[in-house]
């Protein structure tokens, strides 16, 4: 990440990447994954994982907010009134969600108009309220970047994951290039058809609940005991 | 004094600092950005109208084959009439839905037409706007200058069902369009219907529906039998102003078809008494 270079030096005795601070980013990739452990956010990766253009850019959104939302409040964390600190969170999250969309509308039309009201949602996020509660509250400038940056990238591999397979099945394309060719689709005389099921909603928490289980099964301390 | 971050005096100073501060940012960068939001729209737009006419531009690239193809544009009223006023910068989303909350009446709609020259033929752009399953559709369909002989067409919409309704945006829909005829020789308006079962797409002023998408096929319907029908009133006059023979033609054909058209009825009843 190029802001390494620009962050704030932490405490001495801890260097920026020290195995703590690297535990931040390498621990929601997997084991403490926001949608396939803690499982957060699941809304936003049944509705934009119809094709990966929007999951990736959903998943930029996502991590801007995050990032930015958790520094600006772990920099007010002492300064937050207790009692109105949900909704000071709010407010940022409101305010950086309310951005993000301002500049994709000016700046990528396309997909703005296909991620449309959903970047409006990320504010209902709950990988957002959970990581600026959580841990912004609580922790120093720097590491509340990384946690929000690893949080962010857990989120969007599985997005990423999730739409790569539904638009593999669902339209035939990868990012919207054809990948499954069109001669052998049944309009022009294949015997091939899309997926409608795929393009819908619920395909994409069974490819979650796929994704779960084979995680699980590799790693299995994230196993419950019965 | 010690500072105390939780005392209510604190609360309302922080509260109202970060709202303030939130929101003066947020309209800074609205205000900043705002210009190249609506230059999309406006290109956005302009490609739309484009891609009725089959032409195929980029956004970046919309502005100036607009500008090259379409050489005039009109406003019309409910009759057909010519109204003053600029057709591009009438909203006719907003207009249908202020139309649908009654604020604005059905003697007040405006009726935008662009008229474009490609090829040496004159086509004329008409915008449509409707309401689908969950949103609004909208669409443009360009008609040959016969006055009404569809040219090509294209529809988009705010969210219909991926893969059901949302297939009206996609060439498969738009396509047979193509050729189909809003009026029957004689001049008389029938419109387009959108069949629900595709069984009946040999009729030329018919296209099949999207399976799946009935709402959204009979919004596409609606849409087109209620603006159509205005068009082709305003189309009309266009024909008579370029008056070569129609008119007497048209009289002519009148009274004769009165004629073939009670013969053909007579031979058709023979032919079935006879398969009988």
């Amino acid at each position: 990440m190029s802001t390494a270079t620009a962050a704030p030096a932490a405490k001495p005795a801890e260097g920026l990447f020290s195995k703590k601070n690297r535990k931040l980013i390498t621990d929601p990739l997997n084991d403490n994954n926001p949608i396939t452990v803690q499982v957060l956010g699941i809304c936003s990766a049944l509705a934009i994982t119809v094709k990966v253009q929007n999951a990736v850019v959903m998943s930029l959104s996502v991590l801007a907010v995050v990032v930015v939302g958790n520094m600006v409040i772990s920099a007010l964390r002492n300064l937050i009134p207790g009692r109105i600190r949900i909704i000071a969170q709010l407010v940022i999250a409101a305010g950086l969600v309310t951005l993000v969309d301002i500049v994709l509308k000016a700046y990528v039309y396309d997909v703005s108009k296909q991620v449309g009201v959903y970047v409006g949602l990320i504010i209902t996020n709950c990988i957002l309220m959970g990581r600026y509660e959580a841990f912004a509250m609580g922790n120093k400038v720097w590491p509340s970047a990384l946690d929000g940056l690893g949080n962010s990238l857990g989120y969007a591999w599985i997005l990423v994951v999730v739409a790569f397979f539904r638009e593999l099945f669902g339209s035939g394309s990868i990012m919207g290039l054809r990948v499954i060719p069109e001669s052998v689709y049944a309009t022009s005389g294949g015997a091939y058809f899309n997926n409608n099921m795929m393009i819908l909603p619920p395909m994409a928490l069974v490819i979650v609940g796929i994704i779960i289980w084979i995680q699980r099964s590799r790693n299995t301390k994230l196993i419950e005991q019965a | 004094m010690a500072f105390d971050k939780n005392s209510n005096q604190f609360t309302f100073i922080f509260a109202t600092v970060l709202v303030v501060v939130v929101g003066s940012l947020l309209a800074v960068t609205y205000l900043a950005l705002k210009p190249a939001y609506d230059e999309n729209v406006r290109r956005e737009k302009m490609q739309n109208i484009l891609a009725s006419l089959k032409v195929e531009v980029d956004r970046d690239a919309a502005p100036a084959k607009y500008a090259e193809l379409i050489t005039e544009t009109a406003l019309v009223d409910g009759a057909g009439k010519e109204l003053e006023g600029d057709a591009f910068s009438l909203d006719v989303l907003k207009q249908y839905k202020d139309w649908k909350a009654g604020v604005v009446k059905d003697e007040e709609l405006k009726y935008p037409v662009y008229k474009a020259t490609l090829d040496g033929q004159t086509l004329f752009v008409l915008p449509l706007v409707g309401t689908g399953l969950w949103g609004p559709i909208w669409g443009y369909v360009s008609i040959k200058d016969d006055g009404r002989t569809i040219f090509g067409s294209t529809f988009d919409h705010k969210g219909e069902t991926p893969g059901l309704g949302a297939e009206i945006s996609t060439p498969i829909f738009e396509q047979p369009f193509e050729g189909k005829t809003i009026a029957d020789e004689t001049g008389a308006f029938k419109g387009i219907t959108v069949y629900k079962g595709g069984t009946q797409t040999a009729d030329p002023h018919g296209v099949d529906g999207i399976s799946g998408g009935t709402i959204t096929s009979q919004g596409v319907d609606e849409m087109l039998k209620r603006l159509l029908a205005i068009y082709d009133k305003y189309l009309k006059t266009q024909l008579v102003a370029v008056p070569v023979t129609t008119g007497p033609a048209i009289l002519g054909t009148d009274s004769l078809s009165l004629d073939s058209m009670s013969i053909t009825v007579d031979t058709t009843h023979t032919a079935s008494l006879n398969n009988r």
